[in-house]
């Protein structure tokens, strides 16, 4: 018997039995438990639960949802939420980031310094206490009736008031389809080969199809008016509230300005340390080779420093993604949110906390592939880039 | 780029040099020292010139100044900073937290850098703090758990987490980098599932699901159930920083030490943790500042941390409108702690230069 346990082999494996078993001893006896107590609360388990009604409305949702609806739809709605305030989140926050990194990189002094205030300022306050702040803004902006008044925008205590597009949603999808590729056609043109012309005479070529590209939008867009209606719904007051338009709810805002404004300065600081990672001797051979500034930043800097950044800021992205659950401090609905009434009022706790895992590894798995996909594709092939 | 030209003695030619070498520059460097002017003004008149400090006035005072209104900090700040904890004990409040700062500087100072030193000081602080706060030693008043609140609550959260969490992170980290397959992949499927799931949502499911799962007397007070939680999600990060540092230390340190026949805990303690903590020391510094913002999340489980304090400070009656002044003030406290905390990282990065060979 002790011969056996001095064989390294035996000890391996029953080592690796033992902490295997113990973790998995921990799991069964806590699910088992769990079910217990639940049964004694008479709260059925199972995911049958999904398809009761809920009795509750959320404050803000981009699809439908009503009281009468089932679980599973609030669950659909709150992913729904939170990928959509992750996205405008994100996009806003990279923008924000992009600004403050370059005023970091720049080579004007008092630039890099404001740039430099920036970060230490927004990084070093918790993100939760920006929400809170921003919350609190939002929410003692004036009442609608005394709103202020931005051209057709106004911002009121009751959230922000936009102007929207009053057509067809066939006929936005198309348009929004044409100014996309009035973007994306001209710099297709300019770099194709399947072209006689040389890249450097092919500037008509880009400015037209940008601009009848453009021409089509705008026309799509106004062939999908409704009849009798003006073609934008803009917010007006009527009574004591605001009519018409899009309303931003001031959960949404103050969720979305913290995350621009907080998350801008971590990726200020990635976008400064990818151009920082471009090797000095990759600029000068530029700078020998009479490039000009413009043209070493965008040929040179700027693609060098995408590739070191990005996998920097995949991490970051999904940082903030997760941090969209803040939303419940504040009352945003979103999928955490969600999670937590279902928990509150159905009492179908494992399940619901199963289905919140379930919720956001799946998308951090995607972000994750996406990334690693877009890393992949854009990396450096072979190994002559050595700075 | 243009040549360098040879610089010149006099200041001013200095000075034209490095903020208006060329138009665009000179235009750049005023437009950006104009907005740094006025935004500084703007700050300054705002929080000192025609700002009301006393807290004699009232509301009515502040609402008829322009400025800042810091009688509310005036009026409130024990709230703030002390929650609901007993009015004539509160003095052990300030002083538990004082005793967490002590520790921090201890811990940031080389001489402590053994692991016996470091958790000397740490295990002294934390029964320090802990025996200040809930008293029923030493003739203090027994004052329970409910009642802690405001920083001296913010700063136990991170430092028991801390506290719990490092220790558990090398202990992953270690199983995590195991010759034998099932102890490392079922420790990273750990690791890996936290760090998947936000911070709120493990704070939630401590403080929430897990007394369905523990047997009555294995479920203890809801706080220490959070700081658990808490400290398993820093212990997942942290551990990945420790791997990383492991994955710094040379293989042939190991083998040597192998081939001189010195043990497993051996090679551990004295070989791969002090060089693997040495490379992964900055990142680590940043794990901590990450996780002392974080603390401010248990606000979402219902504890009387110092935000939630400051909510309560201006949510009632007449001071609502003064949230800008109390969010202000919290965001400085934090402040204070953070950028140091990271400031000081930034230094020792510096100082070892990790990664430069």
């Amino acid at each position: 018997m002790f011969a056996l346990l001095r064989r390294q082999k035996v000890r391996n494996a029953l080592l690796q039995i033992f902490f295997v078993g113990t973790i998995a001893a921990i799991v069964i006896g806590g699910w088992l438990n769990a079910q217990q107590t639940l049964e004694r609360q008479r709260i059925v388990s199972g995911f049958d639960f999904l398809w009761r009604s809920t009795g509750w409305e959320g404050n803000f949702s981009l699809l439908a949802a009503t009281p009468n609806d089932p679980y599973w739809w609030f669950f659909v709605v709150g992913l729904v939420n939170t990928l959509f305030l992750g996205v405008i989140g994100l996009l806003l926050a990279t923008f924000v980031g992009l600004t403050v990194g370059l005023a970091r990189i720049s080579s004007n002094e008092v630039l890099r310094f404001l740039g430099r205030i920036y970060v230490d300022f927004f990084r070093n306050i918790p993100l939760i206490l920006q929400v809170f702040f921003w919350y609190a803004f939002v929410t003692h902006m004036p009442a609608p009736r005394a709103a202020y008044d931005l051209g057709s925008l106004k911002i009121s205590s009751r959230g922000i008031y936009a102007p929207v597009p009053n057509v067809q949603w066939e006929f936005l999808l198309a348009s929004v389809v044409c100014v996309v590729a009035a973007i994306v056609v001209p710099i297709w043109l300019g770099g194709t080969r399947y072209l006689s012309r040389p890249p450097e005479q092919r500037r008509g070529l880009r400015v037209a199809a940008c601009l009848g590209l453009l021409a089509l939008a705008v026309l799509v867009f106004a062939a999908g008016g409704k009849a009798g209606e003006p073609l934008f719904s803009v917010p007006e007051l009527q009574g004591l509230n605001l009519r018409g338009g899009m309303r931003i709810s001031p959960e949404f805002s103050a969720l979305a300005i913290a995350m621009a404004l907080y998350g801008g300065a971590y990726i200020g600081e990635i976008v400064r340390g990818g151009f920082k990672a471009v090797g000095r001797g990759q600029i000068e051979a530029a700078e020998s080779l009479g490039l000009t500034p413009w043209r070493i930043f965008s040929h040179v800097r700027l693609p060098l420093a995408l590739r070191a950044m990005l996998p920097i800021l995949a991490n970051q992205y999904i940082w903030l993604i997760k941090a969209t659950t803040l939303g419940i401090t504040i009352g945003f609905t979103d999928f955490f949110m969600v999670v937590a009434i279902t928990i509150n009022q159905s009492g179908n706790t494992l399940e619901a906390i199963g289905i919140l895992m379930a919720g956001f590894l799946l998308v951090n798995l995607s972000l994750g592939a996406l990334f690693n996909h877009v890393n992949k594709a854009i990396a450096l092939k072979g190994n002559q880039l050595r700075s | 780029m243009m040549a360098r030209q040879p610089a010149a003695g006099d200041r001013l030619s200095n000075l034209r040099k490095r903020f208006f070498p060329t138009p665009l520059q000179a235009a750049l460097s005023l437009a950006s020292l104009a907005l740094l002017v006025t935004l500084a003004w703007k700050i300054v008149d705002w929080a000192i010139l025609s700002a009301v400090f006393t807290a004699e006035g009232g509301p009515a005072a502040c609402k008829a100044a322009e400025g800042a209104c810091w009688s509310v900090i005036a009026n409130r700040w024990r709230i703030i900073m002390f929650g609901l904890y007993p009015y004539d004990e509160q003095w052990r409040s300030a002083l538990a937290c004082l005793v967490v700062v002590a520790m921090i500087v201890l811990s940031c100072l080389p001489a402590f850098w053994t692991g016996k030193r470091i958790a000397a000081v740490w295990i002294v602080g934390v029964a320090l703090f802990y025996g200040l706060m809930k008293g029923g030693v030493f003739g203090l008043r027994y004052i329970g758990e409910e009642a802690w609140g405001g920083l001296a609550l913010t700063l136990f959260i991170f430092v028991s987490t801390c506290f719990i969490g490092f220790p558990l992170s090398i202990v992953l980290a270690l199983l995590r980098r195991s010759e034998l397959p099932w102890i490392s992949r079922v420790t990273g499927l750990i690791i890996d599932s936290v760090r998947s799931l936000p911070l709120i949502s493990i704070l939630f499911a401590f403080a929430v699901v897990v007394p369905f799962m523990l047997p009555g007397w294995l479920q203890g007070d809801k706080l220490y159930r959070v700081i658990v939680g808490s400290a398993l999600f820093f212990a997942a990060y942290q551990a990945e920083i420790v791997r990383g540092g492991m994955q710094g230390v040379a293989h042939g340190q190991e083998e040597a030490a192998k081939a001189l026949g010195i043990g497993y805990w051996h090679r551990v303690s004295r070989i791969l943790l002090p060089q693997a903590m040495r490379n992964a020391l900055p990142a680590t510094i940043n794990q901590f500042v990450i996780s002392f913002k974080e603390t401010s999340l248990v606000i979402v489980v219902g504890f009387f941390e110092i935000l939630a304090s400051g909510n309560a400070a201006y949510g009632t009656g007449e001071w609502t409108f003064a949230y800008v002044e109390v969010y202000a003030f919290i965001a400085l406290i934090y402040f204070v702690f953070v950028y140091s905390l990271s400031r000081y990282g930034a230094f020792l990065e510096r100082r070892m230069a990790v990664g430069a060979r």
